[in-house]
């Protein structure tokens, strides 16, 4: 009697074999497809953007000598040269990235080298809240600040609508960006190599410029370049201030249209599709997102391999 | 013993010379510091500007004169002598379309003293000053108002009043609110966080919990890095090419029997914007998933439970203040964009409440770009005052985030 | 092999103590390290000899919270007196860390770039030949002196770091446990190199390897926790190396030096 309950409590199956849990697959299939959405968010710009883009260069007034070749753009009357929209695109980051790179390295420099921690903690805040403020605030600030304080300092040759002061306002935009992650490479730098230095008898500047900047380069120039990408596909700070009209020039006081001002502007009118007008916003938009992609994917690489290095 | 030695300063000359190069490092550190400074400076003069704009002098002038309609002083006037006024004066088909609005025997004095103004009086803004003119050359204002326009009167007015967080849209400056515009914000960021929120959690996820380090995952994650790099006015432009114009029925709400709009809705608005905090809520989720200890999983697997069994009740609860904060911080940056609306196509000129998903809508940014590239100074006030009302919002958005975020950090 | 006359002292500390916040790492430590000899710190792991070693040149001014009390005595001033420069002790006295960290330069500029801030005014491609030549490393690089010194191997990389520090001539060369992070044929190299170097330098060298202390060092310091549980680390035991692994007067050391210890 005694002898089969123990029998009995000590067989128990044991059964380990995989049982198909259909919930469970099911809840794995759907968070893959919320993973996979991305991929697809992706490709849907690309298909987008090229579908229309196709169409606007399947135009046979569209050629790649005109587009490439001519300096007026107003695809509404046949104008397809696309110059004025990019060397405003670039005079205004140009200009964006000469104003943040110097800031932006060296209140880095200061915040990982020289403040305390206490200070840091107190100050990078005010950084963050730089680069949480709409950028159509900054729009507001470069039309009615920077441009009168620009007419102010250069004169009446400084047009209402300008480059520069889009331009030095988007720099403002970007220096946060550019500073902290500038910040983030200084302070990956292994304190063996800081070490290093101060026992060859460095001063602290010594090190922090001969030896420590030059071991984060590569993730300044990472931050570099996200900067340059921003600054290229930023749109309120033109759309406000940089002016509304395609210009070729490299004036930065003269009013110019960049690519994502236009885009901004001719969509934000009664746009009807199936028009020249339509499918040449997607052709620039286009190639703002190629432009911006190859740039982010570098940045990436570069950030990459440079946390191999110290890892 | 070695040639060399000779060539290093020594002593006295090497004190000089370490001299020299801590002069040369403190110059530089002064130069680093002021560098931090002029980004502050920015910050400091970007926040002055606004707030020197939405206050100030404004000189004004009644196109008709208020005698024409009452001989009491218009400020000494009670809730019914406004209405009278209004029912007289208006034509029969004004009063009409305001009554149905609105049945006017319900609005406030407030708001009928501002009609009044508004439709009989009428009133004409010449010209208006900032608030640092309006203070420190009071005097010189006084007598240049009084020489450009003798008619008109001087006033010192904040443009940022309860009554324009309160009113609707308006053609005129001095009546103009920002009522529709936050309402046209909410509703678009409400719907992109209920569409982003699940899909990005449940990406984040995917990628922490189950994918293992194949090629597809790889290039998910990658993915979602350069997403989130993409300007946002691209996101708008895919917004316009599938939410507005091929998802139209859908999105106009025509599938659903609403007429009279097109695709350019709150609906497509906020799936827009949803798209593009969608990477960054996969991002600030994968964050707070991995901040979530080994060991609890470990335990949770360890007395049987299935993985899907461990995310629910270990993985998620534990990771849910940071993914909260990740989607606050989504939302100040959704509330904040206005190239994607300006492509999808927000209307500039809505007085009427958004009332549903497919209503047509303007947004705070909207209202801000609009205003500020008008040419006349009075809507540049007003685009400094909902410039103050979208940064109070901000404000308040992070410091929830803030909160949250030390709530979590306490915990761990 | 007694020598009659009065050892010449490179660098003597006297009393000191070296305090992280309040709690004192290290105490009451007096030695006198003798000038052109290899002197081996020697103790269990987390006994301070690490942050000893550092307060012969003030790397630990970089900690926040230590301070120092006593005295550290180079040719009779203390290097903690109120109007000395760390920078200069520093330059004075040069320091080889146990992972080598050349910087990420050529491998000519790793070995200019210390001699450059320093002021040199001398050939600087001779320098860096004799430095070179002076760890042993200038045979095998001297075709690729503008590659990155990333592309050497790790014993190579420690030899540039021990040449980066003769070539500013420093008075005393400290050594934190150099070849730790070396496989036995590098590490032989840099023992040997330690032979060549004690006729120009004095070496300090803090090892936990009991046979390399007996290999190189001419004295020894034998550190341990202080008996009376407080977690400091002292000097219980100093002097010549033989004495040490032969005749050791403290029992601890002996338990030590014999593996005895646990």
């Amino acid at each position: 009697m005694k002898a089969t309950l123990m029998e009995n409590k000590n067989f128990r199956p044991l059964e380990l074999k995989k049982k198909l849990r259909l919930g469970e697959t099911m809840i794995q299939t759907l968070l893959f497809l919320a993973g996979f959405l991305s991929i697809f968010i992706t490709l849907a710009i690309v298909y987008e953007l090229g579908k229309e883009a196709w169409l606007f260069f399947g135009d046979p007034d569209v050629t790649f000598a005109k587009f490439f070749g001519t300096t007026e753009w107003s695809p509404g009357i046949g104008k397809f040269g696309i110059w004025p929209l990019v060397t405003s695109t670039l005079t205004t980051s140009f200009i964006a990235i000469c104003v943040s790179l110097p800031l932006g390295l060296a209140a880095a420099l200061f915040l990982s080298e020289y403040a305390s921690p206490k200070a840091r903690s107190t100050l990078k805040p005010i950084l963050e809240i730089l680069a949480g403020i709409p950028t159509v605030v900054y729009g507001y600030f470069a039309l009615l600040f920077m441009t009168p304080l620009l007419q102010r300092i250069f004169g009446e040759g400084v047009q209402v609508y300008n480059m520069a002061s889009a331009g030095i306002v988007m720099g403002i935009m970007i220096l946060p960006l550019i500073s902290s992650m500038s910040e983030d490479a200084l302070s990956a730098v292994p304190r063996a190599l800081r070490e290093g230095a101060y026992a060859m008898g460095a001063t602290k500047f010594e090190t922090s410029i001969q030896v420590v900047l030059p071991a984060a380069l590569s993730g300044i120039g990472a931050a570099l370049i996200i900067g340059i990408s921003r600054a290229v596909g930023e749109t309120m700070i033109v759309a406000v201030a940089a002016g509304a009209g395609p210009n070729f020039t490299f004036n930065p006081f003269q009013a110019a249209e960049t690519m994502t001002g236009h885009i901004a502007r001719i969509s934000g009118g009664d746009l009807s599709y199936n028009t020249i007008d339509y499918t040449s916003l997607f052709a620039i938009a286009l190639m703002l997102f190629l432009v911006t992609l190859v740039l982010n994917l570098i940045s990436q690489g570069i950030i990459n391999r440079f946390r191999q290095r110290y890892e | 013993m070695n040639p060399n030695h000779d060539h290093f300063p020594e002593g006295e000359s090497f004190r000089q010379s370490l001299g020299r190069r801590y002069r040369t490092a403190s110059i530089w550190q002064g130069l680093f510091f002021s560098a931090f400074l002029i980004a502050i400076l920015s910050l400091g003069a970007l926040l002055y500007n606004i707030i020197d704009g939405a206050f100030g002098y404004v000189a004004f002038d009644y196109k008709n004169d208020p005698s024409e309609f009452t001989s009491k002083p218009l400020d000494d006037l009670n809730k019914q002598e406004l209405l009278d006024i209004l029912k007289t004066n208006l034509s029969s088909g004004a009063y009409k379309k305001l009554d149905n609005e609105k049945t006017m025997e319900k609005r406030s004095r407030s708001v009928l003293y501002t009609l009044v103004l508004e439709r009989l009086i009428q009133i004409d803004t010449k010209e208006t000053w900032s608030m640092t003119d309006s203070i420190l050359r009071s005097a010189e204002i006084k007598v240049e108002a009084a020489e450009k326009y003798p008619e008109a009167k001087l006033e010192f007015r904040s443009w940022l009043t309860p009554v324009f967080l309160t009113t609707p849209m308006s053609s005129k400056a001095e009546f103009a609110g920002v009522r529709t515009a936050i309402l046209g914000s909410l509703w678009m960021v409400g719907i992109a966080i209920l569409f982003a929120m699940p899909i990005g959690t449940g990406a984040a996820i995917y990628l922490h919990e189950y994918a293992n380090k194949n090629f597809i995952n790889r290039v998910i994650q990658t993915n979602i890095n350069n997403l989130a790099g993409v300007p946002s006015i691209v996101y708008g432009m895919l917004g316009l090419a599938i939410f507005v114009r091929t998802f139209e029925p859908f999105t106009s709400g025509s599938m659903f029997g609403v007429t009279d709009t097109n695709g350019r809705t709150i609906l497509s608005a906020g799936l827009t914007m949803g798209t593009l905090v969608l990477p960054l809520i996969i991002i600030n989720a994968q964050e707070a998933i991995k901040a979530v200890p080994d060991s609890l999983r470990q335990a949770a697997f360890g007395v049987g439970a299935t993985r899907w069994q461990t995310i629910w009740h270990h993985v998620l609860p534990n990771a849910l203040p940071g993914i909260l904060t990740g989607s606050i911080l989504a939302v100040s940056r959704a509330i904040g964009e206005t190239a994607p609306l300006i492509v999808v196509g927000a209307s500039t000129f809505i007085s009427i409440d958004p009332d549903g998903p497919f209503s047509k809508f303007t947004a705070l940014p909207i209202q801000i770009y609009q205003w500020t590239t008008r040419a006349q100074s009075e809507f540049h006030a007003i685009a400094a005052s909902a410039i103050i009302v979208l940064l109070a919002l901000l404000l308040s958005l992070n410091a929830t985030a803030v909160l949250l975020r030390n709530r979590v950090q306490r915990k761990y | 092999m007694k020598n009659n006359q009065t050892p010449e002292i490179a660098i003597e500390t006297k009393n000191l103590f070296i305090f992280y916040g309040s709690f004192a790492a290290v105490s009451e430590v007096n030695l006198k390290i003798e000038k052109q000899k290899v002197t081996a710190i020697i103790g269990p792991s987390g006994c301070g000899k690490s942050t000893l070693l550092r307060a012969f040149n003030r790397m630990n001014d970089f900690v926040p919270s230590s301070y120092v009390t006593g005295e550290v005595l180079l040719s009779g001033q203390n290097l903690y007196g109120s109007n000395i420069d760390p920078v200069e002790v520093r330059r004075r006295i040069g320091m080889v860390f146990q992972k080598p960290n050349p910087f990420p330069k050529s491998i000519y500029e790793n070995i200019a770039w210390g001699a450059r801030i320093n002021g040199f005014k001398g050939n600087m491609d001779e320098l860096v030949e004799q430095s070179l030549r002076g760890a042993a490393l200038w045979e095998e690089v001297k075709d690729q002196l503008q590659k990155s010194a990333y592309e050497l191997s790790g014993g190579q990389q420690q030899r540039l770091c021990i040449a980066r520090t003769i070539a500013i001539q420093p008075d005393i060369i400290l050594m934190d446990e150099p070849a730790s992070a070396l496989d036995p044929i590098s590490t032989l190299r840099i023992e040997e190199l330690m032979q060549e170097l004690k006729k120009n330098y004095t070496i300090i060298i803090v090892t936990h390897n009991m046979q390399q202390a007996a290999r190189v060092s001419d004295y020894t310091a034998m550190m341990m926790l202080e008996k009376d549980g407080s977690r400091s680390g002292t000097v219980i035991e100093f002097s010549e190396t033989k004495k040490i692994f032969t005749n050791p007067k403290d029992k601890r050391t002996e338990d030590y030096v014999t593996g005895r210890f646990g």
